[in-house]
C-alpha cells in the first residue's frame, strides 16, 4: 500500500464527497482545466464536469458570494482561495454573510472555504500568511487546520458535511512533505477535537498546522536533555477543544503555545486566556508563546527564516520553562 | 407579453398603498419611540419595489434592500412581520436578531441583505447558481442603489453572473442619493444602465415611478433570465423623497428637485391611470385605502402587545449545534 501525501489526501476528500453527495461542488480560480495552483483539484473536472468544478474570474468576493447563495439553496459548495491570503478579498462574504446568516435569519450556510496558508516556501508577504485568527474571532465560523494527511482528509470530509461554514487552512509547506498510509473506506475526523501527538510529563506544547512537526522535532531534542514534552495538535482552532488542552496542562503543569501566525491577538493569546481561566491552580510556570513576530511575512530567505518559529526557538523556550 | 389583468392592476394598487400606509405607521411609531433603531423610508420609490417584485413567479427568489418594503410585501411577508422587525419583537422573522427588512429564507422566496452594499449581488448569483445545479428553473432578482453600484461586490457579482449566464435580474434603483452623496459624485457614467455594457449584458432604464412600466420592463428581464439568456441590469429612475433615514433632514437636497419629484408621486400617478382606464374610481380607491389603514392599525396594536425576545435567546442560533459557552469557565465553575 502506498503513502498518500497531504495534498492528495485533500483531493481524495473532495473526490469522495463529490461522489457521495451530488450537492457538493467546487468553485475557484484555475481549479478546473489547470487543476488548481497546487493541483489540489487535479482530475476533478474530468470526473465531475464543469458544472460541479467551476472555474471563475479572478474574483474572491464572487467565489465566496456565489458559494454562500448556493449553500442557502441547499448545495454544499467548497470554495478555493488560491492562497489563504486572498481570503481578505472575500472577508465580507465570509465574516458578514456566511458567518451571521444562521443567527440573523435561521438560514444555515454549509460551505467550506479552503486554501493554502503558511510560509517557509519564500512566498513573500502575500503568499505566506496565516490568517486564521481573523476567522476564529468571528462567531458563526469554524476554523480548521490539519497537520497530517489523515487529518487533512478526515477533517475536510467533516467540514463538507458540517451544517455551518468552515474555514479550512491547508499548510502549503506540508502539501508534499508529509505523507502516510491511509486506511480505506469512509472515515472522518471530528471538528472540535484535538489530538495528543506525543505524550509527555514535563510541559505541554500546544500547537497546530506545520508547527506540529516543529514541536515534535523539538520534543526529540528535549528528550535527550531530559525534558519530556507533550505535543497537542489542536486541529480545530474554533471551537477549541478546551478539554484536551486543560487535561494536558493539568498533567504537565507547564504550557507553551506555538504557532506560525504572528503574535498579537493570535490563537495563542486565546489559549493563554483559556488556561488562565481554567488552569490557574495547576500552572507552575508562565504561559509562553512561541510565534512569529508582529511583522508581515518577509521574503528573503534569511529574513523569513528569522521570522518563522523553529525547533531551536521552541527548545530554548522549553528549557526556560522547564527550569521553573 | 400580456398586460396585467384588471384584478392584477388592483392588486398592484393595494400593494403600493400598503407599502405607503405601513411606512406612515412606522413613522408614527418611530416618533413615539417605539421603533428600535433607524427608520429607512421608501417614500416615492414604492413603484420600483412593487413593480419589479410583482414580475416574479412562485418559486423565484428575491434579495431586497432596506428601501424595498413593497417588494417583501409582494413576496408575501405581512405587515405584522415588518412591524415586529422594526419594534424588535420576539415574533419578528429574525427573532429580534436583526433590524428593519433584514429577514427572509429561500423557502419564502426572500434572502436577507446585509448592510454592506453590493453584497447581495454575488450571493443572489449564487442562489441562481445553486438552483441551476439543482435543475430548478428559478429567477433570482435583487436590488442595488446608485451608491451600491460603486462597490466591488456589485462588479464581481454581476461579472460572474454574466460569465455564467445565470438567471439574475439586478434592479439598479437610482434614487439620486446615497445618504448625502449625489449621483454625480458617485459615478461619471451617464446612467446606471450604461454599466451593463461592461458586463456584456443588456441594460435598460425605466421610469421607476411608473409602476406598470417598471412591471413590464421587469417582466422582460425575468423572461430573459428564465429563458437562459442571462442577467439583465434594469435601472429604475426614481427619487428618494426623504433623508437617508428619519433622523436625516436632507438639508443637502435642493427643494426644487423635491418639488419636481413630488409632482411625480407614483401612487397618485397610478391612481390616475386606474381612474382613466375605468378600473377604479376615487371612491373605490378610498375604500381600499381605508381597509388597509384599519388592518395596519390592528397589526401595529397587536405587535405592540407582543413580547420582546428573552435575553438568553441572544446565545441561540449561532451554529446548528451549540459549540461554545458565553461565560468564562471560572465564572461557570464558581457560580
Amino acid at each position: 500500500m502506498s503513502e498518500t501525501a497531504y495534498v492528495d489526501a485533500i483531493r481524495e476528500a473532495l473526490f469522495d464527497e463529490m461522489e457521495r453527495d451530488e450537492r457538493v461542488f467546487v468553485i475557484g480560480e484555475d481549479i478546473g482545466v489547470y487543476g488548481g495552483a497546487f493541483k489540489v483539484t487535479d482530475g476533478l473536472l474530468e470526473r465531475f464536469g464543469e458544472h460541479r468544478v467551476i472555474d471563475t474570474p479572478v474574483s474572491e468576493t464572487a467565489i465566496v458570494g456565489a458559494a454562500v447563495g448556493a449553500a442557502m439553496m441547499g448545495m454544499r459548495p467548497v470554495a478555493e482561495m488560491q492562497f489563504a491570503d486572498f481570503a481578505s478579498c472575500a472577508f465580507d462574504m465570509i465574516t458578514n454573510f456566511a458567518a451571521k446568516s444562521r443567527y440573523r435569519t435561521g438560514v444555515g450556510v454549509p460551505l467550506v472555504v479552503r486554501g493554502p496558508s503558511g510560509g517557509g516556501v519564500h512566498g513573500g508577504p502575500f503568499h505566506s500568511q496565516n490568517p486564521e485568527a481573523y476567522f476564529a474571532h468571528t462567531p458563526g465560523l469554524k476554523v480548521v487546520q490539519p497537520s497530517t494527511a489523515y487529518d487533512a482528509k478526515g477533517l475536510l470530509k467533516s467540514a463538507i458535511r458540517d451544517e455551518d461554514p468552515v474555514i479550512f487552512f491547508e499548510h502549503k509547506f506540508l502539501y508534499r512533505r508529509v505523507k502516510e498510509i491511509l486506511p480505506p473506506g469512509d472515515w472522518t475526523v471530528p471538528i472540535g477535537k484535538a489530538a495528543v501527538r506525543r505524550e509527555g510529563r514535563d510541559l505541554s506544547i500546544l500547537t497546530y498546522g506545520a508547527m506540529v512537526w516543529t514541536a515534535l522535532d523539538a520534543a526529540t531534542t528535549l528528550e535527550s536533555e531530559g525534558i519530556d514534552a507533550e505535543v497537542v495538535d489542536l486541529r480545530t482552532l474554533f471551537p477549541l477543544d478546551e478539554e484536551t488542552i486543560v487535561a494536558s496542562v493539568a498533567k504537565t503543569n507547564k504550557a507553551m503555545v506555538l504557532h506560525e501566525a504572528t503574535r498579537t491577538g493570535g490563537i495563542g493569546a486565546e489559549i493563554a486566556a483559556v488556561l488562565s481561566e481554567r488552569c490557574f491552580e495547576y500552572l507552575d510556570g508562565p504561559l509562553l508563546r512561541i510565534t512569529a513576530p508582529d511583522t508581515p511575512v518577509p521574503f528573503s530567505p534569511p529574513l523569513e527564516e528569522f521570522f518563522l518559529p523553529n525547533a531551536e526557538k521552541v527548545c530554548r523556550a522549553a528549557r526556560a520553562l522547564a527550569g521553573y | 407579453m400580456s398586460e396585467p389583468t384588471r384584478q392584477q392592476k388592483l392588486e398592484i394598487y393595494r400593494l403600493l398603498r400598503l407599502n405607503r400606509t405601513l411606512e406612515e405607521k412606522l413613522v408614527n411609531l418611530y416618533r413615539q419611540g417605539k421603533v428600535v433603531g433607524g427608520l429607512y423610508r421608501s417614500l416615492g420609490q414604492e413603484a420600483t419595489s412593487v413593480g419589479t417584485a410583482y414580475a416574479l413567479s412562485r418559486g423565484d427568489v428575491l434579495g431586497p434592500l432596506i428601501r424595498n418594503l413593497g417588494s417583501v410585501l409582494v413576496m408575501g411577508f405581512s405587515p405584522r412581520d415588518v412591524l415586529a422587525q422594526h419594534m424588535a419583537r420576539a415574533s419578528s422573522p429574525s427573532g429580534g436578531k436583526d433590524c428593519n427588512l433584514h429577514f427572509g429564507t429561500p423557502e419564502r422566496g426572500v434572502i436577507s441583505s446585509i448592510s454592506m452594499l453590493g453584497a447581495l449581488v454575488p450571493v443572489m448569483a449564487g442562489i441562481a447558481l445553486g438552483a441551476r445545479l439543482q435543475k430548478k428553473n428559478l429567477v433570482a432578482m435583487t436590488y442595488i442603489g446608485d451608491g451600491g453600484t460603486s462597490t466591488g461586490a456589485f462588479h464581481e457579482g454581476l461579472n460572474f453572473a454574466a460569465v455564467q449566464k445565470l438567471p439574475l435580474v439586478v434592479v439598479a434603483e437610482n434614487n439620486g442619493w446615497a445618504y448625502s452623496t449625489p449621483f454625480r459624485k458617485q459615478t461619471a457614467a451617464r446612467c446606471l444602465a450604461d454599466r451593463a455594457t461592461a458586463y456584456g449584458i443588456p441594460g435598460e432604464t425605466v421610469d421607476g415611478n411608473d409602476v406598470l412600466a417598471v412591471y413590464e420592463a421587469a417582466k422582460r428581464a425575468v423572461a430573459r433570465a428564465r429563458a437562459g439568456e442571462g442577467p439583465t441590469l434594469l435601472e429604475a429612475k426614481t427619487y428618494r423623497m426623504k433623508g437617508h433615514a428619519e433622523h436625516d433632514g436632507q438639508a443637502y437636497v435642493p427643494s426644487e428637485e423635491l418639488a419636481e419629484w413630488a409632482a411625480r408621486d407614483p401612487l397618485e400617478a397610478y391612481s390616475r391611470v386606474l381612474a382613466t382606464e375605468g378600473i377604479a374610481s376615487a371612491d373605490d380607491l378610498a375604500a381600499i385605502d381605508a381597509g388597509i389603514s384599519e388592518r395596519v392599525e390592528a397589526d401595529a396594536w397587536a405587535v405592540e402587545q407582543s413580547p420582546f425576545p428573552s435575553p438568553e435567546s441572544a446565545l441561540e442560533g449561532v451554529y446548528a449545534r451549540k459549540v461554545a459557552d458565553a461565560e468564562p469557565a471560572a465564572v461557570r465553575r464558581r457560580s
